[in-house]
């Protein structure tokens, strides 16, 4: 399977997600990261220090689990497997960033809007994902406001492996 | 898990996070007690409960997994707090719920159980919580049915919705289950909770010790693993956590023991046995207590007392045995 990004690759992608982040933030709002399990939450977790260093001062960091949102919980059946959410900040005025590491049809993001909207009401919403596969697989009107690299879905299937979860720093592309 | 295309990084195997499941499947349609589960299952349950905790303390208590289900509560004996909880979690999970009381419904005029629950599936119910005074009512209930059952307790028989709250409170308070030391006082014979307990814990590696009068201990529960006492001031001492058992009034007027005095000075907890337990001993009851019998009103609202705990927990483990029940009833199982 072709590789599309390397360890340094996924490093270097996640700055230049910090850089845009940060640029966007309305001036002296607090800034909540939440990280879609799994992956999301490890992507959110290195998203933290580097807009520290940008001068965050108020950053918050949570991870969320999305399966009781899911629309898809009769097909899935028994391998359903819920996971704890643990959000331990108050949504409510915070500038959030959604962090996934892949969006494809965007149904993962419409269960996380849904999970976050019951959790209280965030002053804006953003959505981060490492990566971006376009194309006529998107089935919600859901797009990115921070990639870290787009792929046309033609490219085939996209697999996401982090040090964290995975042992390793990698993006793979390919059937 | 993830849009479909990261499923496969999402099954991979050995992960260095290490602690957290990636996949299981969960295959029982039903739970009728914890005889027939493993210590796998049962501790997948307690890890899914544990991510139903924060539903109840957020801004919207309410998921949507269970929404357009309808649930039914079929309840042949009386009980409010195992009722309520069920209605709750049911509620929380976005399902629709109907009680179900024998007392008001045809059963009075003759209807068979079976016809009783193939009426209330035809409706078009997704999950029925079956408490009957007659140990087995639920296994006959699910093989009548296509839906879901959920024992909520069936005679002297299985609690086991309260053996797993008890034992969610038990590894929240102590870290574990394996190699816990713990009592079950009181009536044993004829407690479903302390059946429900005693498998669960045995299956997770605990030490069970059952307490009590001789002719509420019998001695057969030794073979179930368990160990047997009659002299409680004596072993107070070693235990982790002591699960108080409830006195059933309508047997306190029996012959099982001589007087409720002399039951209370022997196996009842006091300020002044207490002195003897471990000092870190939790003290547990499935409630409701009879004050100054089992439990003097000190101990039980004293700070080693998880009873509150228990209550607020079996809401999150009995929303969780309702949605992986439900998931196995769905898809390809």
């Amino acid at each position: 399977m072709p590789q599309l990004l390397d360890a340094d690759g996924i490093a270097s992608a996640l700055r230049r997600m910090a850089d845009e982040i940060a640029q966007s933030a309305p001036p002296g709002c607090s800034v909540g990261l939440v990280g879609i399990r799994s992956r999301g939450d490890d992507l959110a977790r290195r998203l933290q220090p580097l807009l520290a260093q940008l001068g965050f001062r108020d950053l918050e960091y949570g991870c969320l689990d999305i399966t009781l949102y899911r629309d898809d919980l009769a097909e899935i059946g028994p391998s359903a497997v819920v996971r704890t959410t643990e959000i331990d900040f108050d949504v409510a005025g915070r500038y959030l960033i959604l962090v996934d590491d892949v969006i494809h049809t965007g149904r993962s993001i419409r269960a996380a809007l849904s999970a976050i909207v019951d959790l209280g009401r965030p002053r804006a919403i953003r959505l981060a994902v490492l990566v971006d596969r376009e194309g006529s697989g998107r089935e919600l009107p859901i797009q990115p406001d921070f990639a870290g690299i787009r792929v046309p879905e033609s490219a085939g299937r996209v697999t996401v492996r982090l040090m964290e979860t995975d042992g390793r720093d990698e993006v793979e592309v390919g059937t | 898990m993830k849009d479909m295309l990261t499923s496969v990084a999402a099954t991979s195997a050995a992960s260095p996070r290490g602690t957290e499941r990636e996949s299981m499947v969960w295959p029982h349609k039903h739970l009728l007690g914890l005889e027939d589960l493993s210590a796998e299952d049962i501790s997948f349950i307690l890890d899914t409960a544990q991510a139903f905790e924060d539903v109840s303390t957020r801004s919207v208590k309410k998921v949507p997994a269970l929404r357009g289900r309808v649930v039914v509560n079929l309840f042949f004996e009386d009980s409010t707090r195992t009722r309520t909880s069920f209605t709750l979690a049911a509620q929380r999970l976005s399902a629709d719920i109907i009680d179900f009381t024998a007392k008001t419904s045809s059963v009075t005029k003759g209807e068979s159980l079976r016809d009783t629950v193939r009426n209330i599936e035809a409706m078009g119910v997704d999950l029925i919580i079956c408490r009957h005074p007659n140990a087995g009512a639920p296994h006959l209930v699910a093989r009548c049915v296509n839906c879901c059952v959920i024992n909520a307790g069936d005679g002297r028989h299985e609690h086991p919705t309260q053996g797993l709250l008890d034992l969610y409170t038990m590894r929240q308070a102590k870290g574990r289950i394996a190699g816990l030391k713990v009592a079950i006082v009181g009536d044993v014979a004829n407690s479903r909770v302390a059946r429900s307990n005693l498998h669960g814990l045995l299956k997770l590696g605990a030490e069970v010790t059952l307490i009590g009068p001789a002719t509420l201990v019998p001695k057969s529960f030794a073979g179930l693993g368990a160990r047997i006492r009659h002299d409680f001031d004596n072993v107070i001492g070693e235990f982790d956590v002591i699960n108080m058992l409830r006195v059933q009034q309508e047997r306190i007027a029996s012959s099982v023991f001589p007087s409720i005095q002399e039951y209370s000075r022997l196996f009842g907890l006091n300020a002044e046995r207490m002195c003897r337990a471990k000092s870190d001993v939790l003290i547990m009851h499935p409630g409701p207590v009879n004050r100054g019998i089992e439990l003097s009103a000190e101990v039980a609202d004293g700070a080693k007392s998880a009873i509150l705990r228990q209550v607020t927990n079996g809401l999150a483990v009995r929303m969780a045995v309702m949605f992986l029940c439900k998931q196995a009833s769905e898809g390809t199982a």
